[in-house]
């Protein structure tokens, strides 16, 4: 867009804002704006936010990868990658590192989830 | 463990670190083993201690902090009794080679100069790869951050720290598409700060919009939770928009949008750091432009840091150029307010920055602040109808920008519409603002929603999270044992992954390189040296002369890297680097031993027993006394303070009234003072002191000694004196040479000339 500078015609309605209140509009603004980028954040969750929950479980960053890429291909990454490690442990009597070698593997992931087969997407 | 992974059950006890020794090199071997199981000393940002009123020396200043335990001062100092003193605010140095190890050693020399927040650039690629690196990979422009490299960097760092006594902070990069990943990382490894700005990767490294910012919530949770300081990555348009002062309006909504995400996500605005440049320099007035603008950022983001960046949109080549805009970049931070101070080499504009540039950056910043310590005492911003006006047409404009950016449907359609980046002044648009698209970008259609059973069982995880029923409550990561947070030995280390690039090949490379010793300016025995030269020709004609020069000289590979014009014909400045193709093996070198100084106590010792008398003045036609009274002076540690019976003579003294006198008196010595000349009269005056003793057949009997501001010892000693004293001599150094001098004539010492303690490099 190209559009020369019109400043002056735009800015009428900030005219009567006293320092204060002009300052404050800023920031109601700024809130205005990035408050569905917010609710985008915490109903959603991405690859590296999963990683990032499994490098907290304890994984290294390589089986990471694999379980959250295995995760993905079957369409379970919205349950949490976590999850499915946490699942496939108390489903089988694993501990968490073990069983996440298991997931990254490709193996376990049957059943793992109620009205999913394991083999989604 | 070369090549191998060294997982967690291995895990020795973390083996104890040698501290730092000033005298020795840093061991980088040691500090890469037992790097499995490292663990940081503290987690968080750290503020300089002791910020305040401090008398330092003869002065009191009003924006200090505690001295470190070893550092080097200023120059200048040693005209102040080596006072060192340490501004208010963090100083922050980016360092980043490309070879780590490399780096460390850079560190070390930049926290003896001041810098307490050290950067670490990330290679070039890094925000696109979507997982974490590991190992010791070499980088390009920067470092790949992985967890071997921030655990060798932070141990080495715990012991500069120890060494100059001061915390250090250590700082990376958040973004890209690993952002989550990367926070979990810094944390675990007490990373102390971070740049984390969705808009950055959205903007310019092309990552998609909606994967940014979901992941910066993640990843800002983590950083709020380590106590990390946040720093934004707004100061990205100065940079990369045309005329960088239109941007300002933009700036303030890139910052607002950045803070307000972030704290709407639960961080600290007191952790929460606005990454600010000046955007112009001269030639453009460029106070008149920065300092509005520095006003009304500060004014409406009141209670947020502030992370002062010099200006790198307008630095080519010229380090004197550079050096100056970010002496004035200083100038706005201290006229208005900066917590952290942050410092871009001078030759930023050339190559990825050298040893000596980095020391230079901070020296500048060091020098300036100190100079302008307390200003806001002597001056004010004049807030007058037209300056207010200004920062008021700012605000205002950013307002409009926001409001714009709602109208047109929120954040990601602005983005789509090209709003930032755009080289207009807002409202005015060119039309050349970054487009991205919601569904476009890296990594772009990876985002998820979340089911309503989604769980995370560890800490600090951002947004919806619902624990399967039946679970006591509790911690989140209660349900694993304990997540990597919570209990740091369950954090997986991986080692090396690339057999050949990595530390130890390189390591094992440069030490074959180094085993004599090479010039440096980078990377281990690199042999990179400059030349500057002027060349009386045209500026293409002198360039073509200059690399024949580098040839002849033997260097290898040269270029010139700075070219001035002093006038089209008259002449052209360059430098030139080049890679100098040999070695120097110290154990070849003569080199004397430094000759002592005696003690002030042994001086006042030998002078009791055989008393000692000189004559002194200042010759030719020659007013300047200073000098010579303070070598003389009982109340500046002069001679007389040590016994020694002094006649001064004055100033003007003929040369034959100077050996009349010191005849006479049956003196041991004779001081003459002397300015220099284009004439070389002080040479002459020197040499007919020499050969005026010689005919009266007394040059035996008398020492000759010459000073002045610009006097060498070599230039004395070439035209007939026994020494000679430049600028800054103490009369100890005076006093001891005359006495050891005097012992060595009288037969008691046959050894060599005594000391004169000029014999050291004059910058200490």
């Amino acid at each position: 867009m190209q559009r020369a500078d019109d400043f002056l015609d735009r800015r009428r309605h900030l005219a009567e804002l006293s320092d204060e209140e002009l300052d404050r509009r800023f920031w109601q603004l700024a809130e205005q704006i990035v408050q569905p980028l917010v609710d985008l954040a915490r109903t959603h969750t991405t690859p590296s936010i999963e990683r990032s929950v499994l490098l907290r479980m304890g994984f290294n960053s390589l089986e990471a990868q694999e379980i959250v890429k295995q995760c993905s291909d079957r369409g379970l990454l919205a349950k949490g990658a976590g999850h499915a490690v946490w699942r496939a442990a108390q489903r089988h009597g694993l501990d968490i590192l073990t069983a996440g070698r298991q997931l990254a593997a490709g193996r376990l992931w049957e059943g793992l989830f109620a009205g999913g087969d394991g083999h989604g997407r | 463990m070369q090549g191998g992974m060294a997982m967690a059950a291995e895990r020795p006890s973390q083996p104890q670190a040698r501290a730092l020794c000033p005298s020795e090199k840093m061991d980088i071997r040691s500090i890469l083993q037992g790097l499995e199981s490292y663990r940081p000393r503290r987690r968080g940002w750290t503020w300089r201690p002791g910020r305040g009123p401090r008398q330092m020396g003869p002065f009191q200043y009003q924006q200090a902090s505690a001295p470190l335990q070893r550092s080097i001062p200023l120059p200048a100092a040693r005209y102040f009794g080596g006072i060192d003193p340490q501004p208010d605010c963090v100083v922050t140095a980016e360092i980043a080679s490309g070879r780590f190890e490399d780096d460390l050693r850079r560190m070390r020399m930049a926290a003896w100069h001041g810098a307490d927040h050290i950067m670490v650039i990330r290679t070039t690629g890094q925000s696109h790869i979507d997982g974490l690196l590991e190992g010791t990979p070499e980088g390009v422009g920067g470092v790949p951050i992985t967890r071997k490299q921030l655990r060798a960097t932070r141990k080495a760092l715990d012991l500069i720290e120890d060494e100059v006594g001061r915390p250090i902070n250590l700082h990376s990069y958040v973004s890209g598409v690993a952002g989550p990943e990367i926070a979990v990382l810094f944390y675990e490894e007490g990373v102390n700060g971070a740049h984390q700005d969705p808009q950055y990767n959205v903007l310019y490294r092309n990552v998609n919009m909606v994967r940014s910012f979901v992941d910066a919530a993640e990843a800002k949770t983590i950083m709020a939770a380590a106590g990390m300081l946040q720093i934004d990555g707004a100061h990205n348009a100065n940079a990369t928009a045309r005329e960088a002062w239109k941007v300002m309006p933009e700036l303030l909504v890139q910052h607002a949008i950045n803070c307000a995400f972030s704290r709407a996500v639960g961080m600290d605005p007191g952790l929460i750091a606005l990454s600010t440049v000046p955007p112009t320099a001269p030639p453009a007035p460029a106070l008149r432009l920065d300092l509005p603008y520095a006003v009304a950022l500060r004014q409406l983001f009141r209670g947020y840091r502030f992370r002062a960046q010099m200006n790198t949109r307008y630095i080519e080549s010229d380090t004197r150029e550079a050096t100056v805009t970010h002496t004035l970049n200083v100038l706005v931070s201290r006229l208005t307010s900066a917590d952290l101070q942050s410092t871009i080499t001078p030759d930023e504009g050339r190559n990825v920055p050298w040893h000596y540039n980095s020391i230079a950056a901070l020296e500048t910043a060091k020098q300036a602040l100190l100079a302008l310590d307390g200003i806001r005492d002597l001056v004010e911003i004049r807030m007058t109808d037209a300056m207010r006006a200004q920062v008021r047409e700012l605000k205002e404009r950013a307002v409009l920008f926001l409001e714009e950016i709602l109208a047109e449907g929120g954040y990601f359609a602005a983005v789509q519409k090209g709003f930032f980046v755009d080289s207009g002044r807002y409202p005015e648009r060119n039309g050349d603002g970054i487009v991205r698209d919601p569904q476009g970008g890296v990594a772009a259609g990876t985002v998820v929603r979340r089911d309503p059973d989604y769980w995370a069982p560890v800490c600090h995880h951002f947004g919806e999270n619902h624990p399967p029923a039946g679970l006591a409550a509790g911690k989140s990561c209660d349900a694993i044992g304990g997540c990597t947070l919570c209990r740091p030995e369950k954090i997986a280390y991986i080692d090396e992954l690339d057999p050949e690039d990595n530390v130890e090949q390189r390591l094992a490379e440069a030490e074959a390189r180094t085993q004599a010793l090479r010039p440096e300016v980078e990377w281990a025995g690199d042999g990179i040296v400059t030349v500057t030269a002027f060349f009386p020709a045209a500026p293409r004609v002198a360039e073509f002369a200059g690399l024949a020069l580098a040839e002849r000289m033997g260097l290898q590979e040269p270029e010139v890297i700075h070219k001035r014009v002093l006038h089209p014909a008259e002449g052209t400045m360059l430098e030139i680097k080049g890679r100098v193709p040999f070695a120097i093996d110290p154990e070849q070198l003569v080199i004397p031993p430094e000759p002592a100084l005696l003690s002030e106590e042994e001086i006042r010792r030998a002078v009791a027993e055989r008393p000692l008398a000189v004559v002194a003045g200042t010759v030719g036609e020659d007013e300047h006394s200073v000098g010579m009274r303070e070598i003389l002076d009982i109340k500046h540690g002069g001679l007389e303070g040590f016994g020694i019976r002094c006649h001064y003579l004055g100033t003007s003294v003929p040369v034959e009234k100077m050996v009349d006198a010191a005849i006479e008196t049956a003196s041991d010595a004779i001081l003459i003072s002397t300015i220099i000349t284009h004439a070389d009269v002080h040479v002459l005056n020197m040499r007919k002191l020499h050969q005026l003793c010689l005919e009266k057949g007394v040059r035996q009997r008398f020492i000759l000694v010459a000073g002045g501001t610009q006097v060498t010892d070599e230039m004395a000693r070439a035209a007939g004196m026994d020494a000679g004293f430049g600028r800054g001599t103490k009369g100890l150094q005076v006093a001891s040479f005359l006495v050891q001098e005097r012992a060595r004539r009288l037969g008691k010492d046959t050894g060599p000339r005594p000391g004169t303690g000029q014999e050291r490099p004059p910058a200490n």
